[in-house]
């Protein structure tokens, strides 16, 4: 009898081409990170510039669909779209068609109708993207795909820590919190992992979903552990999505008085992040949000110059990884 | 127990197969003879008479195929599957006979349902199908169905499949009552409170993905408490679908302490694990889950050693706009008949996993003997119930070869091994290719 546990690589569908998409930080590889950090970098340093708008991506078509409410990333996307000189589009799910009960394959081919270069889509299933990606010609950028994915949240964080801390090899980064509902963690897991970070994660444990750990990161239910890690990024309490009678805790103050990040739980001068929006008191000591090492307004600067990167890469660098060309030579 | 729409029975000469009936300990390539539709005789170099010859050189000939768990959507969405459309997928399929699942709508609860559905299948199944009807009505999980008039009308079994019988006091009465109906309680294992908004297995993939786990104990401890339930009753009963090892450890348990428990285990749990689902692709999502490596090698090794009696392939049409959405929002359920034989053999016999022997016993006498349906044998005096099998054939699976109306197939666009060239069920033959 033969080996039992090979299950047949040929019976899974084709796998997309890579790089046509920005749908998961599992499809980059370290050079993608790198090139688009360093991307983000250079746009960073013409945002420094009296007149902030680049011609770059003058003629492209970037719409933006959310069938989710949203701040930051919304409106870093399209500003992003703007400073490039694309011509944008955003359309909000409350008001449209999809009121009236259309699919989003339909609404993804009437966009498509319309021969958009990129499509950013925020959605709350895992996998509407892809459903997008599959449907239209446009390149898809995934804005956070129900607990799936939010991969433009990790490279920006990956700017900032680089930014503001240094190095992401060799560094040791706690997660706190909400794991489980998260796709932000899972996102920052997959991409600090990638960049040769030590990840932990802090929490109560039905909030650390069984099997994370294959990610390769280290789980722990102890608050305490967050003062061994570098940086110390606290994940939003998904009140939301906390349905009645669940019992993932049994209450939101036993939650924040066993693994709330307070002054006291850090040591002196470790960075802090959030992806926001914060449930100050909650998940975070209000405290600690307005400290000097809080780097989360940084995060949200990070997200135009990074979302900037991501829409000029699909744009320009292609399928297939070729030199990279300075932006600010093309601009 | 089993209808089918009436007409002729057929002449036919099956020359120079391998015939093979596992359960009957034949093996020889030999011809066989079908006067009027039984089973005349088994030699080599028979006469033909007037008979109509089919070349079997290079193919083996076993017993027609059961499917044990088929959703023929009737009554209620038949623009999913109808029973002519469902009858003749199994057909293609290599099946004599199909049991289908309860879970309509309107749900096959009383007898004037039960009684339209005979009709129908009187008037337009291509191949024998029977009817279960549900173990509680409305499948509402609180009050019995009226089994021993459901049972005289011609059920073939009871299953409230889709969902499970969550009061175990209830349970406890389905158990005591059914005896008295001679017929098979067919039971859907899942503890609701732990596989709740669960859309994969739970396990590292569910973890990186995201998704709401169905964990393997939301089987097992429903399996460890029906099987208690029939021990303490000494009542039998079938498990449907087994996805997890801990399910067959308590089945297998339970069969040596004297249970008369038999089990069915689809082909997608047989060929696929969570790795699949990275895909997000929402013809991998069916109830129960794909689960880990180490449940498949579970059910193989279940299937291999028999305490796993039955394949089938719970055959869940579901329409096309429905599967098109994404993973979260899609239906649970794939399609089965036409693929299951090929599926297996290119996924476990070629391989090396399980003798084709074992698939072949697993696919016919196993499900049949179950439900205690007379099972199909290459032996003279019976109704031919034949499948003439091209296992060197490759073939791929495209969505305009299926019979079914419904093409939510995890294997579209794959190639596969292992060919239905003819079906001949209850003397008529019923599909060529």
């Amino acid at each position: 009898m033969g080996e039992i546990h090979v299950m047949r690589e040929d019976f899974l569908p084709p796998k997309p081409p890579p790089r046509r998409h920005l749908i998961s930080i599992g499809d980059l590889t370290r050079d993608d990170v790198e090139r688009l950090l360093a991307t983000a970098r250079s746009f960073a340093r013409t945002l420094e510039r009296e007149v902030k708008k680049l011609p770059t991506l003058r003629g492209y078509t970037v719409v933006n669909v959310f069938y989710e409410s949203s701040t930051r990333t919304s409106s870093s996307f399209e500003l992003a779209a703007k400073r490039l000189s694309a011509d944008t589009m955003s359309i909000k799910a409350a008001g449209s068609s999809v009121d009236k009960g259309e699919s989003l394959k339909d609404t993804a081919l009437t966009l498509g109708a319309y021969d958009p270069d990129v499509i950013v889509i925020r959605h709350p299933q895992i996998g509407a993207p892809q459903l997008v990606a599959r449907y239209t010609e446009a390149h898809v950028v995934n804005a956070g795909d129900g607990k799936h994915q939010h991969p433009t949240q990790a490279l920006l964080d990956l700017f900032t820590i680089r930014e503001e801390v240094g190095p992401i090899d060799g560094l040791h980064v706690a997660i706190v919190g909400d794991v489980l509902h998260s796709r932000v963690a899972r996102s920052n897991i997959q991409a600090l992992t990638l960049m040769g970070a030590r990840v932990t994660l802090v929490g109560p444990p039905p909030l650390l979903p069984r099997g994370i750990e294959a990610m390769g990161c280290e789980l722990s239910h102890d608050i305490g552990s967050i003062a061994a890690a570098d940086v110390v990024y606290v994940l939003r309490m998904q009140q939301e999505r906390m349905q009645e009678g669940a019992n993932y805790v049994p209450s939101l103050r036993e939650y924040t008085a066993r693994w709330g990040v307070t002054p006291e739980r850090l040591r002196p001068g470790q960075k802090v992040m959030h992806p926001g929006p914060m449930n100050r008191g909650v998940e975070i000591d209000p405290r600690v949000a307005d400290a000097a090492d809080a780097l989360i307004e940084t995060q949200v600067r990070a997200g135009l110059v990074t979302r900037m990167a991501v829409l000029y890469d699909l744009l320009t660098t292609g399928p297939v990884s070729v030199k990279t060309p300075d932006p600010l030579e093309v601009a | 127990m089993l209808f089918v729409r009436g007409g002729r029975s057929d002449d036919l000469v099956v020359r120079g197969a391998r015939v093979l009936d596992p359960a009957e300990g034949v093996d020889a390539v030999c011809d066989v003879r079908v006067d009027g539709g039984t089973i005349a005789q088994l030699g080599t170099n028979l006469e033909t008479n007037e008979h109509r010859v089919v070349d079997g050189s290079g193919l083996v000939l076993a017993p027609a195929f059961v499917d044990p768990h088929v959703h023929l959507r009737v009554p209620g969405r038949e623009d999913e599957e109808t029973i002519a459309s469902g009858t003749a997928a199994a057909a293609a399929g290599g099946y004599c006979a199909i049991l289908a699942m309860p879970n309509t709508e309107p749900v096959v609860d009383s007898a004037a349902v039960l009684g339209s559905l005979i009709e129908d299948a009187q008037a337009h199944a291509e191949i024998p199908v029977g009817f279960l009807a549900a173990i509680t009505r409305g499948q509402e999980g609180a009050e019995l169905t009226e089994m021993a008039e459901l049972a005289d009308q011609g059920a073939a079994g009871f299953s409230d499949d889709g969902r499970p019988v969550v009061a175990p006091g209830l349970m406890r009465r389905a158990l005591q009552y059914h005896g008295i109906t001679g017929r098979r309680l067919a039971l859907h294992c899942e503890e609701p409170t732990l596989s709740k908004g669960g859309q994969m297995h739970e396990g590292a993939v569910s973890a990186e993905l995201g998704f709401s786990g169905y964990p393997s104990v939301a089987e097992s401890t429903m399996v460890e408490r029906d099987l208690s339930l029939a021990a303490y009753e000494g009542q039998g009963l079938h498990l449907l679908h087994l996805s997890a090892r801990e399910s067959v450890e308590a089945l297998r348990a339970a069969q040596a302490k004297g249970v008369a428990a038999t089990a069915e285990v689809t082909p997608h749990h047989l060929c696929l694990t969570d790795e699949a689902v990275r895909t997000l692709d929402p013809n991998l999502k069916m109830n129960p889950p794909l689960r880990s490596a180490d449940d498949r090698a579970a059910l193989i090794e279940g299937l291999r050693d028999g305490t796993i009696g039955s394949v089938a392939t719970d055959h869940a049409p579901h329409a096309r706009h429905e599967k098109e959405v994404p993973f979260e929002a899609a239906p649970f359920g794939v399609t089965g008949l036409e693929t299951a034989f090929a599926a297996l053999y290119t996924s476990l016999v070629e391989p090396g996993l399980v003798p084709l022997e074992t698939l072949l016993e697993r696919m016919s006498t196993g499900p049949a003997q179950a439900y205690g349906l007379e099972r199909p044998r290459i032996a003279v005096g019976e109704p031919a119930n034949l499948v003439l099998l091209d296992t060197a054939a490759e073939w791929k699976v495209e969505e305009r070869g299926f019979r079914s109306r419904s093409a939510n197939s995890w294997l579209l666009g794959h190639t596969l091994k292992g060919q239905v060239r003819l079906t001949v069920a209850a003397g008529r033959v019923v599909h060529e290719q």
